[in-house]
């Protein structure tokens, strides 16, 4: 259902202001959103400077720099540290990106952090991805078959293989769906652009052998057709892919079969 | 495993313009619903005017009035606007639904051609009518 304001609970609060660095030239102000289970309340926003000339270019090292000099309770995650395992995604300056792919100098003026829109918060910048997570077990993300296995491998033609280029590269950082007014409105119901594109990533490899069932499963009000090709999820893929056109391809599927 | 408090966990912010920045697919997305509901209106003040002119002089003289006011000629010109807007965005999704244009830049140029488009031929139906 469409919300317009936030819950009570959620609502974003003033929160500190933490002590500038001394003797800095280049200054860099963070304001970065702050809960935490253990503290209650509702949710606030805090101020952080950092210097600019001991800090890494990216939002990343921004973040792990006031997390080891300023106030460790700051809490987010992270571990590659280059744009492979999708730990860090989070809002930055309004849109949602990968913090480690994510240059300072790509963001003018004030530095503003949230945790991916709409999702329950864990603590600070964590969401919690439970659901996101179960929606993309949902539509089996893996090679169904039903003939005999092959003795050595599942073959395909270079020609074949090369449709599956611009969905495998998908690391379920969550980006897209919670960029995706639809998904916060339906999330419940609404399978939202990263589970969507996996499901076309099966449904278009030339192996696997569940493509009815799978168009079945999707054939749906909510869990396919919501979207409505707002293309904020392909606007803000950290990894260029584009799940407004992989959705579109499964609706096409959907009409190609009935004719 | 530990129990792990977890508080009332809050929703984090969503909204499009104050916590997610507006992309012009968005917007271009949201006019088409926006138009698109209040072409709803304008379709029951276009009936009122029917029925008036079918009801006698009197309410035909009343509803047309109205309409043809100031203030009813600004609500059908930016009906006209919303319904050129609406038609546009909907041979958009045509397009799409052809799989055509659904790469962000082309996409983007799309909701240009939509948002020029419709005011350019607003004021051509202006002029011409």
């Amino acid at each position: 259902m469409v919300q317009l304001r936030l819950p009570k609970n959620s609502r974003i609060t003033t929160g500190k202001t933490w002590p500038q660095p001394e003797g800095a030239s280049r200054i860099r102000k963070l304001r970065i959103y702050r809960w935490s289970p253990e503290e209650g309340g509702n949710p606030r926003m805090d101020t952080y400077f950092i210097d600019q000339d001991k800090c890494g270019p990216m939002v990343l090292d921004a973040l792990i720099k006031i997390k080891n000099e300023i106030d460790p309770t700051l809490t987010f995650r992270r571990s590659c540290r280059e744009g492979i395992c999708g730990s860090c995604a989070m809002n930055i300056d309004g849109v949602n990106t990968l913090a480690c792919t994510w240059g300072l100098d790509q963001v003018k003026g004030d530095v503003t952090i949230y945790p991916l829109p709409h999702m329950p918060v864990v603590k600070d910048l964590i969401p919690d991805l439970t659901h996101f997570y179960a929606q993309h077990a949902s539509i089996k993300p893996w090679l169904e078959t039903s003939s005999n296995t092959p003795a050595k491998e599942w073959r395909q033609s270079i020609e074949d293989r090369r449709k599956l280029d611009g969905l495998y590269e998908c690391i379920m950082c969550a980006s897209c769906s919670t960029a995706c007014p639809s998904y916060w409105w339906n999330a419940d119901r609404f399978l939202g652009p990263a589970a969507l594109l996996h499901a076309w990533r099966w449904i278009v490899d030339s192996r696997d052998e569940a493509t009815g069932e799978r168009l079945d499963d999707l054939e749906d009000p909510f869990k396919l057709y919501r979207c409505h090709t707002i293309m904020n999820c392909a606007k803000t893929c950290p990894k260029g892919l584009n799940p407004s056109k992989a959705i579109a391809q499964i609706k096409h599927k959907m009409v190609e079969r009935q004719m | 495993m530990a129990d792990i408090p977890r508080g009332n966990r809050p929703l984090s912010p969503y909204m499009l313009g104050p916590y997610y920045r507006i992309q012009l697919t968005s917007l271009t997305s949201i006019l088409t619903r926006i138009t698109g509901n209040a072409l709803i209106v304008t379709t029951a003040l276009i009936a009122w005017w029917f029925a008036a002119l079918v009801s006698g002089p009197e309410a035909y003289a009343t509803a047309n009035g109205v309409i043809t006011s100031w203030f009813g000629d600004l609500v059908m010109t930016l009906s006209l606007l919303g319904l050129w807007y609406h038609t546009l965005a909907g041979i958009r999704h045509l397009i799409w639904d052809n799989l055509a244009m659904l790469e962000v830049p082309k996409a983007e140029m799309l909701g240009w051609a939509c948002l020029g488009g419709s005011v350019v031929l607003t004021l051509l139906t202006i002029i011409i009518l």
